[in-house]
């Protein structure tokens, strides 16, 4: 039997109408509320998921404009302080020649956060009407969109510990600004926004006559 | 055990199989999306808890060594992962060292002790307690927010900037911490969803 031919026999639970459990796997009559097996909520498909990635993507959109405004250090040296930004954070380390810590701090502060919310925005807008994209491509996006948002909070966790470290120091403090918290809160929204995807859409809005 | 077969459904795009015993000691994808199905992975449930159990172990270990040793002229002080976790907390940011101790102490610490208290009676081949698929429902929901090698990352980027200021040594819980992100990368190739339940299903019934 040829891929193909494997391929045209495959069939959902939905068209068996039946509901599959997402937690464990399990099939269960159409109807029935709770899995038997490891007693997850059981729902065919999440009506509202759409409009829940895009409220959860707002509250992130929201929180991540105040994150790159507002100081995310304020550092305190001999009366005189300091308060860097994301961006101003990341000009300082390129100016000190740590192009490495740069990159790493750009990539987790800037680029995985905007380019996950294109992603997002992307994805809801192809999921919400019939299509005709490349299932396998829009699949891949929504497993790294999945995977990637939690390497942001590297930006959090690097101000946490500064502060914490120089504190042991006299002669200077550093304190974590209000964009520390704006930007975990977006973090937060954003990955809340990607859980919310029913991925199960990917292949039920298909047009049909499209090969899978 | 053998002959028993299940149907069940992709949780990614609902395409629905037939699994027998026979099948799911293979590695198995789903044809439609590549999900993968079943691990193939023999003894899964005694090493999810083995693993899940040393882990717990370390994780306590590495709250009282010291985490970094910061040296300035003639002093060592040394900061335990606690103080580096909390140390700036006063005022506004008292909720950002909760939120910070939450992701990389408190939930991986959780997740390892539901998995211990859902799988532990299973892998000893006694009945389940009550309660222990919720306990594992949520071992599994809880995946993505328990950050502690996103948390390390954080301190290698961290010892770097603050490389001119004062010369910082990586103490014991350290390594500590190191050895257990790696532990739970291994443990999550073992956390076959279609065997841990199978097998909790059954030490349940
Ligand atoms: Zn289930
Ligand atoms: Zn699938």
């Amino acid at each position: 039997m040829d891929r193909a031919e494997q391929r045209a026999r495959l069939i959902t639970a939905r068209d068996a109408g039946r509901v599959g459990c997402r937690s464990c796997g399990l099939v269960a009559p159409l109807g029935q509320r709770r899995c038997t097996r490891c007693g997850a909520a059981l729902q065919s498909r999440d009506t509202q998921s759409l409009q829940k990635v895009w409220a959860w993507w707002m509250a992130g959109l929201i929180t991540y404009i105040p994150a790159n405004i507002y100081p995310m250090l304020r550092s305190t040296e001999l009366f005189r302080t300091t308060e860097s930004t994301i961006v101003g954070g990341v000009v300082d380390l390129i100016h000190y020649g740590d192009y490495a810590v740069a990159a790493i701090v750009f990539v987790a502060s800037i680029v995985i956060p905007i380019g996950k919310f294109g992603a997002i925005a992307w994805l809801a807008l192809i999921l919400g009407r019939p299509h005709a994209q490349d299932t396998h491509r829009l699949h891949r996006v929504y497993e790294v969109v999945e995977f990637i948002g939690r390497w942001s909070m590297i930006d959090v966790f690097v101000v946490a510990i500064l502060s914490a470290l120089v504190q042991f120091e006299t002669f200077a403090t550093i304190n974590p600004g209000i964009a520390a918290i704006s930007f975990a809160v977006s973090v937060i929204f954003t990955m809340l926004s990607a859980q919310s995807f029913d991925s199960r859409l990917i292949w039920d809005r298909l047009k049909e006559g499209t090969p899978a | 055990m053998s002959g028993r077969r299940q149907t069940i459904a992709c949780p990614i795009c609902d395409t629905m199989y037939q699994v027998d015993d026979e099948i799911a000691v293979r590695d198995t994808r789903c044809i439609r999306c590549g999900h993968r199905l079943t691990f193939g992975r023999r003894g899964a449930i005694a090493r999810v808890v083995g693993l899940a159990m040393t882990s717990a172990i370390l994780m306590g270990l590495a709250m009282f060594l010291p985490f970094l040793n910061l040296t300035s002229g003639r002093n060592t002080v040394s900061a335990s992962l606690v103080e580096v976790v909390g140390g700036f907390a006063d005022g506004l940011m008292v909720p950002l060292a909760f939120a910070v101790f939450g992701f990389i102490l408190v939930l991986p610490l959780t997740r390892f002790v539901l998995l211990i208290f859902a799988l532990g009676p299973v892998a000893a081949a006694r009945p389940a307690f009550p309660g222990a698929a919720l306990a594992l429902r949520w071992a599994i929901v809880l995946k993505p927010w328990a950050m502690a090698e996103v948390f390390m990352i954080g301190v290698a980027v961290a010892l770097i900037k603050l490389s001119g200021l004062a010369t910082i040594g990586m103490g014991s819980a350290f390594w500590v911490l190191c050895a257990v992100v790696l532990i739970t990368a291994y443990q999550e190739t073992f956390m076959c969803r279609h065997t841990l339940w199978t097998e909790l299903n059954s030490a349940r019934a």
